[in-house]
């Protein structure tokens, strides 16, 4: 089990005024994702709980990709993840970012 | 007697042998281990026909329970490595030479065997090529073959799962081989004649049916959104640009998943009739909506696949069927249709380096090559001209005078940039050329060459490989959509950028597809139940794949 937080600066914040949204589910190869509208709208926090280890720079990179593309200030994401692909993870976090805008 | 009838001679001596334990051409499946030990010798260049599918297990079995000191040291030649039997019998010294195509379901076993030294190899080739090997350098002293049922005189009746048998036989029979059937049952009249009985020489009543491993099914359910995506794109930026229309499917999700997106997805892009209408294909079940949909004209196959029968048998403007109403399937022919009248191959793949070649060979497994490499070649000898094929070739870097230009067939492999258990599909450096150098291979088992890859489908975009014009392009085209990946992340992203203004690398967004839109509403059955309604209740699933 490895515990990992990214925390970004975002040039505005995420569209929309719902609260909170999930997205996903805890299943092998799939993950978990919450959002809550809970900090400063131009701040990002992303917290993840992975059961493989050594996957770190990836999560980086990934979380990076999703906050240039989707600009969620305000936003803070905890993410439970099953041993999902970066791939997955991606789209979880970026349908995730749409529930929130509605 | 005449030097030029001595392997006639021995075949009748054979056969003389063989007859001791037969009533006229028949014998008891309780016989079948005196009946080998009569007909073959050792040495014998021996075809135990396992096929991609189809399985002369009966016959298998009985070959590895021959005494070894009476039949050695054999050469096996046949497409498929499939059950136990084939590789016990390299362990007891009945067989000690292998020749080969797909070793799929014992890849892992068989890796362990050449490592250790138990069998000696002499090539692992595609499907065309050992079958034309048969009618050279590798034709086979005795075949054991299968089918579903024979009469006393050996007339057989393949049933749909023909596959390789034909292929076999004609090597065999007519070069002073001699062919055992294994069958289902003996009747006194087959329902049609696929191999005339004067080309079978003994016929085993089996004690039970003979295996078919069910190969071609994907159950929708296990359909992924990532998966939907990419086959979004190859529709919409491959087989709409190109208007393919005709194709061969690799076995895997991704294009399973292009199978279920015809008449939804590629229906709303109005690409009905334009794309995807004759087919080299087994009989996919994920392919009954679009054919009851009415986009699939017609489709060749190399073999069956179980639980199609019924529904094949109602559908005969659309397969090839015999007059008795059943599949006809070939896999030798349906793999030069592949070949040369084919204008795309798509397939999935477990590693692809930096130039673009791929395999899928492990450093645990070697599952071997099948038809991939056939199907997703560029065929030098081809003549004929379609838009699609043109299209690709002016794409193509023309050099010397451009009115000698030739075609060029799409090949495009659809892969996650992630496999199983997060292993990266693109590698710097192949596991395929570490197992060369282990087993002292000359030739490195490359399932596709970089030089016949067209496309590259990820879930983060295509590489357009044909429209790169030197090595540095290509290296940056593949790393450009190898995703997260070691590969991926190592990517000069300005170069990248260039590219895809270029159109050599583009992303779902360029092509006007919304990567949340990927949902597994697009799939056109959702199920296997679903599939079995879409056939009008024809497709009878395997119990495997029933959960209901």
């Amino acid at each position: 089990m490895e515990k990992l937080t990214f925390r970004h600066a975002t040039k505005k914040p995420l569209a929309g005024a719902k609260a909170q949204a999930i997205t996903g589910v805890v299943a092998s190869g799939n993950l978990e994702v919450l959002l809550e509208r809970a900090l400063p709208p131009d701040a990002c926090t992303v917290e993840i709980e992975t059961p493989i280890n050594g996957y770190g720079d990836v999560w980086e990179a990934v979380v990076a990709d999703f906050v240039a593309r989707a600009q969620p200030g305000g936003i803070r994401i905890t993410i439970n993840d099953g041993g999902a692909r970066p791939d997955t993870v991606s789209l979880r976090l970026l349908q995730g970012a749409r529930l929130m805008e509605v | 007697m005449s030097g030029w009838r001595r392997e006639r001679a021995a075949r009748d001596a054979r056969i003389e042998a063989g007859r001791a334990h037969a009533a006229g051409k028949v014998v008891a499946a309780a016989s079948v281990v005196d009946l080998l030990e009569a007909i073959l010798r050792p040495g014998d260049r021996v075809c135990l026909e396992g096929d991609n599918q189809k399985q002369a297990d009966c016959l298998a079995r009985g070959l590895s329970q021959c005494d070894p000191a009476r039949v050695h040291d054999l050469h096996m030649v046949q497409s498929g490595i499939v059950l136990p039997e084939h590789l016990d019998i390299f362990e007891q010294g009945i067989a000690k030479r292998l020749d080969y195509s797909y070793s799929g379901p014992q890849g892992a076993r068989i890796a362990r065997m050449l490592y250790g030294g138990q069998i000696a190899l002499g090539a692992v080739h595609t499907y065309l090529e050992l079958f034309a090997r048969y009618f050279i350098d590798l034709t086979p002293n005795v075949a054991l073959i299968a089918g579903v049922s024979a009469d006393r005189e050996g007339n057989l009746y393949t049933g749909p799962n023909t596959e390789d048998t034909p292929t076999v036989v004609e090597a065999t029979a007519f070069k002073n081989g001699v062919v055992v059937a294994q069958v289902n049952e003996i009747v006194d009249r087959v329902p049609r004649v696929d191999i005339p009985g004067d080309r079978i020489d003994f016929v085993v009543e089996a004690d039970k049916p003979f295996y078919v491993e069910p190969l071609f099914t994907r159950d929708p359910a296990a359909m992924t959104e990532t998966q939907i995506l990419m086959a979004m794109m190859a529709i919409k930026g491959i087989y709409a640009e190109y208007g393919i229309r005709r194709l061969n499917h690799g076995i895997g999700f991704g294009t399973a998943a292009i199978e279920l997106l015809l008449p939804t997805y590629a229906e709303r892009l109005g690409l009905k009739g334009k794309i995807a209408t004759h087919w080299a294909l087994n009989p996919h079940p994920t392919l009954i909506p679009a054919i009851e949909s009415g986009w699939v004209s017609q489709v060749h196959c190399f073999g069956s696949e179980v639980g199609m029968d019924r529904y094949i048998r109602e559908r005969p403007d659309v397969f090839f069927t015999g007059a008795d109403g059943s599949l006809r399937s070939n896999r030798a022919f349906c793999q030069t249709a592949g070949l040369y009248a084919c204008d795309l191959f798509i397939g999935s793949t477990l590693q692809i380096d930096l130039s673009g070649h791929s395999s899928t060979v492990t450093q645990s497994r070697v599952a071997g090559f099948g038809g991939a490499p056939n199907m997703g070649s560029d065929p030098h000898g081809r003549r004929h001209p379609s838009d699609t094929w043109m299209k690709a070739g002016r794409e193509a870097l023309v050099t010397g005078d451009p009115a000698l230009m030739r075609g060029r067939k799409l090949v495009v492999q659809i892969v996650e940039t992630f496999g199983e258990k997060l292993v990266p599909t693109f590698v710097e450096k192949l596991d395929a050329l570490e197992l060369a150098r282990k087993l002292k291979l000359e030739l490195a088992p490359v399932m596709v060459y970089a030089d016949d890859v067209t496309h590259i489908v990820t879930e983060e975009g295509i590489a357009n490989l044909l429209l790169c014009r030197d090595a540095d392009e290509r290296e940056q085209a593949i790393r450009g959509v190898a995703g997260y990946t070691e590969v991926g992340r190592g990517r000069d992203r300005a170069m990248v950028e260039r590219l895809r203004a270029r159109g050599i690398v583009r992303r779902p967004e360029d092509l006007g597809i919304e990567p949340l839109d990927a949902d597994r509403s697009l799939l056109a059955a959702k199920s296997i139940k679903d599939l079995v309604h879409w056939s009008g209740g024809l497709y009878e699933p395997p119990a495997k794949f029933r959960n209901w």
